[in-house]
Order: structure tokens, then C-alpha cells, then sequence
């Protein structure tokens, strides 16, 4: 099920997490992610997504979970085993859902903590502080504000620039629309796809919002209840009746009453 | 395994509010009741139920009152000493006001005069949180010691400074004093402690428990549910240092028998609080099993070489004591950070599931 012909940057194998012990959240989900691609990982809440990018930059400790199966590779290299700081070192960068930007430090001080580990030399942190704020301008115009007070936009482009000041060759994305206006959220995608075009950068990119994931992702997994029920390019994922009707609110014959209520529950192919 | 609510069903809501649901549970605290109040008074001696078992349930009783503040509503509090101070020295001035009445009856009244000072010093608590509020617990801590030693009134102007507990009787039954029979005061003790561990389990199932962990969790969600902060918060400080101030009466009128000012020092808020934290914050089984290995631990490492037949000096047996029982607790609080009451939940989950790993 490799999603393209390049080399993938980023696979899972079959991996399995149980949190506390005694609770198994994901059954065995595969996934890659290849070279300079947009991987969408779909699904409802609660279906694991935010557990299969946790596993992956191994921060489920944090939460007492732990992947007891399976295997991460990143450039080839088992990774399961690393600790989160080892993996940016090795260009592996996850932006958390809900953004955690550093709330008493300015955007730019927040942007420059992503040049943490670089060792690279200033001039190359400042060309690249140059390249974000190309990015995003609007984070050149709040440089100096406490990142505590930009709005949630503002703080998910940050969030992002600082990411990409790592120099990362993959990101793992965690709902960047999250209680964002519409109008943001076309304009981070549109960052985000012209930042993958441009720079290289793979993304791993999980989402609840189907239809603009779908629109800027290559490829694209659903996970339903910890397990991956389906996959395929955008393109096909996109014209799936299932996804159509059940990620997309789109329906072969129209719109139907809530009183049809037997006609209206399709049956779940995959399930 | 036998731990399963396989065909156990609820009928009724009164069967589904129950405290323990399950059998086995009902069965296990059936079994640990059995024990406390037979097996211990027959088969113990006076050195067990004395240095073990008394102070052991006081401890207990006070780390439920710790815990009620900071595991259910958060507010960390360093001050637990004095306030158990507050409770020994109100149930003095009682038994000498008083010295015909009940003396149980007089030990938890005392609580009342702990909770008092417990809601004055938990006023800060609106404004202040966490480790700034643990300093203004810290002030109390200090300042009532100082009350302790200096105000001449609360020790009867007792020319040693201490407060010597007079015999008193509850029921025909001397319970205090230099003629009380452990066993008579292991009873009272057990009693005072099931009673308002009891009362404890209640109220934080209820709605007041509730607010706490709402307050605990989230301040200001709670504040958006209509929940009084400042009633709230006091209100905690007050159950707490009830519960703190009745484990200080008993401490000294049903085990200790005498008291000075520095019994209530800072070491046993620490000591406390090391219970409170090691058993589970958040959880009044946890408030036992941490009382149990912070009080019988060393007692146990103490008498190790003693059975053994070995000659260590008592210095270098206390010495080693400290350094096991500090390294064990390092290491429970990296093996399960959530104490001994998280540890045990798992257990469950666990024997329920069992043989499937989930």
C-alpha cells in the first residue's frame, strides 16, 4: 500500500497503543508518508488520529500510553525508541493541536525557539527567520507581540513558522483548523501546500475538516475506531460515496429527511 | 480471576449509587473491617495496637483531610500540622471547660475550632494559587506554632509548656490518661476514624465534591457553572482542617497522651502531605495505603535487624531507615506518579479484563 513510487520519509507499520495499561486505542495502523508529500490522516473524533502522531514523535508517555507493536521508521531508521527531542534532531517536528505557543515570549523570541537545534550558525537562523515572515507576512507585522495575545490564527501560523525554523523534513500537522475562521483556515492550507511545493517539506496532516484536507493532501488514510478503513490517492478518496457521505455530507441522492432514517444509515462498506 | 461484575446487575438507582457496586469489593471491605475490629483486638498486642494501628488510623484521618483540599480541590496547603495543633489544643481547653462531657464527643467538637482557623487561613486561597498559597499556608504553619508556645492560656499556663491529657471517660469506659487500655482507645480511635471516613466518601461523591474537583480542574470553568469560588475554596479549607483538627485531638488524647507545641511542627505537615501524595492525590483509599507505608514502613525496616539477630547501633538503624524509605518513595513516584491509589485502579482494571491484556 505504498502511497507513491518515492522513497518514503516516514513509515508506520502496524502499530498498536494502549494507554494506561489497559485501554487499546489503535489496532494496528500502517501508514506512510513519502518524500515531499501531503499524507491526510481523516476521521472522526476520538478515531486516533492525534494517537497515531503522538506515536510517531513519541510523546505518549507523557499521557501513560505507550505503542506496544509495531514500527516507526523515519528516513528508514527505527524511531519508536527515540525520545521527541532526538526526533527533531533528526527533522521530525509535530505541531501540536491547539498550538502551545510560548505565551510570554514575543512571536519572533517563539519563532527563533524552533532554531533550538540548529547548530548552523546565526546567519543561516536569520535567512530562515526571513523565509518564514515570506510565509506568513502577517507574523512579520505582530514580531514583536507577546504570542499570548495574537488571536488563534496568528498563533497557528506561528505555531508552524516554528516548525519549519528547525529546517524539518517532515511535519506532523495536528488539526491546523481547529477554531479557525473558514476564510484562515484556506489561507494556512494554502501556506502549508505553497510551503511543501517550495521547500520540500513531507507533512503527515491530521484533520477533521474532510473536504479542505482532501483538496490540498496527495493521499489520504480514514482511521475509524483506531483502525485504518480506508486509503488512496485525494482524488479517489474524494469521490468515494462512502466519504462522500459520511465525511463530506454529500449524498448520492440528494438531500434526504431525517425521517428516511433507514435509507439515510448506509451501510458501512468497510465495517 | 474472581474480580468480574460478570452478572452483577442494578435494578435499582439506589443499587447503582452504591458506593461499592461490586461484590468482591463489598466482600474485600467486609473482610478489612472484620479484621480492624476483631482480629486486631484479639490477636494484637499492646505494642501493635499502640505503635502501629493507633497512630497509623490518625494518620490516615488526617491525610483524608489533607487530601479533601489538595486532591479534590487543589489548593495545596503546608499548614496541616498546626491545624491538627488547632484541634488538640481546642479539645484540651474543652476537656478542661468541660471535664464531665463525652470525650469523644469533645474530640470532634474540637474539629470545629480547626475548621474555624482553617477558614480564616484559607481566605488567600481566592486570590492565590498553588505554590504561592502553599506560602500562605506556610504562615500559618508558623504563626500558630508560635500561638502554641507563647500563649500561656492554651496550655493551662502549664510551667513545662505542655498539655498532659487528663483522664476522661466516654460511655463508663476510661479512654484517656495515663489509665486508658490501648485497646479501649484503639476501639474510639477506629470508630472516629470509620465514621468520618465514611462521612468523607459521602461528601465527595456528592455535589460539594463535585464543585471541588470542578475547582480543582478548572477554576474559571467552574466559575462558568455557577459554582462560588470563595465558598467553595473556604469550604474545602474548613472540611479539611475539621478533619485535620479531630486527628489532632486523637493524636494527643488517644495516643500520645501529651503534647508540646513542636509536636505540630512543620514535619508532620510534610509528613502528611508525603501521604497524601505517595497514597493518590484524589483519593481516600490512597490516604490509607499512603499512611500505612509512610508510619509502618520504618517501623517494619527499624525491627528488621533487631529479628535477625543482628547488632546494629539504634543511630545507624534510624540512618538507613530514612535512606530506604526515601529512595522507596523516589522510586514508587517514578514507577506510578499517581500513588498507590492509581497503582491499586489498574490492579482492577486488570483482574477485570483478565486474561486479555485488554
Amino acid at each position: 500500500m505504498s502511497a507513491t513510487s518515492a522513497s518514503p520519509i516516514l513509515e508506520v507499520n502496524n502499530i498498536e497503543v494502549v494507554y494506561d495499561h489497559v485501554i487499546l486505542v489503535l489496532k494496528g495502523v500502517s501508514l506512510t508518508v513519502p518524500e515531499g508529500g501531503i499524507v491526510a490522516l481523516l476521521g472522526a473524533n476520538g478515531a486516533g488520529k492525534t494517537t497515531t502522531l503522538k506515536a510517531v514523535s513519541n510523546l505518549l508517555g507523557a499521557e501513560r500510553g505507550e505503542v506496544t507493536k509495531g514500527s516507526i521508521l523515519l528516513g528508514g531508521d527505527e524511531v519508536q525508541s527515540l525520545d521527541p527531542n532526538e526526533l527533531v534532531r533528526r527533522g521530525c517536528i509535530q505541531v501540536m493541536e491547539g498550538r502551545h505557543c510560548f505565551g510570554h515570549l514575543t512571536v519572533e523570541e517563539n519563532l527563533l525557539t524552533g532554531a533550538f537545534t540548529r547548530k548552523d550558525g546565526a546567519a543561516a537562523i536569520r535567512a530562515d527567520l526571513e523565509m518564514v515572515y515570506g510565509y506568513f507576512p502577517r507574523l512579520r507585522e505582530r514580531r514583536r507581540s507577546l504570542a499570548g495575545y495574537t488571536s488563534g490564527g496568528e498563533q497557528q501560523m506561528c505555531a508552524i513558522g516554528r516548525a519549519l525554523m528547525a529546517r524539518p523534513r517532515v511535519i506532523l500537522l495536528d488539526e491546523p483548523s481547529m477554531g479557525l475562521a473558514p476564510q484562515l483556515v484556506e489561507e494556512i492550507f494554502e501556506i502549508v501546500a505553497q510551503l511543501n511545493r517550495e521547500s520540500g517539506v513531507s507533512l503527515l496532516l491530521a484533520e477533521q475538516n474532510t473536504n479542505i484536507a482532501l483538496r490540498y493532501a496527495t493521499y489520504g488514510y480514514i482511521l475509524e475506531n483506531g483502525r485504518v478503513v480506508l486509503d488512496g490517492d485525494a482524488a479517489s478518496l474524494g469521490s468515494n460515496e462512502d466519504v462522500k457521505e459520511f465525511y463530506l455530507g454529500m449524498s448520492s441522492s440528494g438531500r434526504r429527511s431525517f425521517r428516511d432514517i433507514k435509507s439515510y444509515k448506509r451501510r458501512k462498506r468497510w465495517l | 480471576m474472581l474480580y468480574r461484575e460478570t452478572g452483577q446487575f442494578r435494578t435499582s438507582y439506589a443499587a447503582d449509587q452504591a458506593i461499592f457496586p461490586l461484590r468482591q469489593d463489598r466482600i474485600g471491605l467486609a473482610a478489612i473491617a472484620l479484621v480492624a475490629a476483631l482480629a486486631v483486638p484479639l490477636l494484637a498486642d499492646d505494642f501493635f495496637i499502640n505503635t502501629i494501628m493507633i497512630p497509623f488510623l490518625i494518620f490516615a484521618l488526617a491525610s483524608i483531610g489533607l487530601n479533601l483540599l489538595t486532591g479534590y480541590a487543589g489548593l495545596l496547603s503546608l499548614g496541616t500540622g498546626a491545624f491538627m495543633g488547632v484541634g488538640a489544643y481546642a479539645c484540651y481547653k474543652l476537656t478542661t471547660f468541660f471535664p464531665e462531657v463525652n470525650v469523644l464527643l469533645l474530640i470532634l467538637l474540637s474539629g470545629f475550632f480547626s475548621a474555624g482557623i482553617g477558614f480564616v487561613f484559607g481566605l488567600p486561597s481566592l486570590r492565590i494559587k498553588g505554590f504561592y498559597l502553599a506560602v500562605a499556608t506556610l504562615a500559618a504553619q508558623f504563626f500558630l506554632d508560635w500561638c502554641f508556645n507563647r500563649i500561656g492560656w492554651l496550655y493551662n499556663y502549664n510551667a513545662s509548656g505542655a498539655i498532659e491529657v487528663p483522664t476522661r471517660e466516654a460511655f463508663g469506659i476510661v479512654l484517656t490518661g495515663p489509665t486508658a487500655t490501648p485497646l479501649a482507645r484503639y476501639m474510639a480511635v477506629l470508630a472516629l476514624v470509620v465514621l468520618m471516613t465514611w462521612l468523607a466518601s459521602n461528601l465527595v461523591r456528592g455535589r460539594i465534591g463535585r464543585s471541588w474537583m470542578m475547582v480543582r480542574d478548572m477554576d474559571i470553568a467552574a466559575e462558568l457553572m455557577g459554582i462560588r469560588l470563595l465558598r467553595t475554596k473556604l469550604l474545602a479549607f474548613a472540611v479539611s482542617s475539621f478533619y485535620c483538627g479531630v486527628a489532632g485531638a486523637m493524636m494527643v488524647f488517644l495516643w500520645l497522651g501529651a503534647a508540646e507545641a513542636s509536636s505540630f511542627g512543620i514535619n508532620v505537615s510534610f509528613q502528611v502531605l508525603f501521604m497524601v501524595i505517595i497514597g493518590g492525590l484524589g483519593s481516600l483509599l490512597g490516604s490509607f495505603m499512603g499512611a500505612a507505608f509512610i508510619w509502618i514502613l520504618p517501623i517494619v525496616i527499624r525491627a528488621v535487624p533487631a529479628t535477625l539477630g543482628l547488632d546494629i547501633g539504634a543511630a545507624t538503624v534510624e540512618h538507613v531507615s530514612f535512606m530506604l524509605v526515601g529512595g522507596l518513595i523516589i522510586f514508587i513516584l517514578i514507577a506510578e506518579p499517581h500513588g498507590f491509589a492509581r497503582l491499586w485502579q489498574v490492579a482492577k482494571q486488570k483482574m477485570r479484563t483478565w486474561p486479555f491484556p485488554y
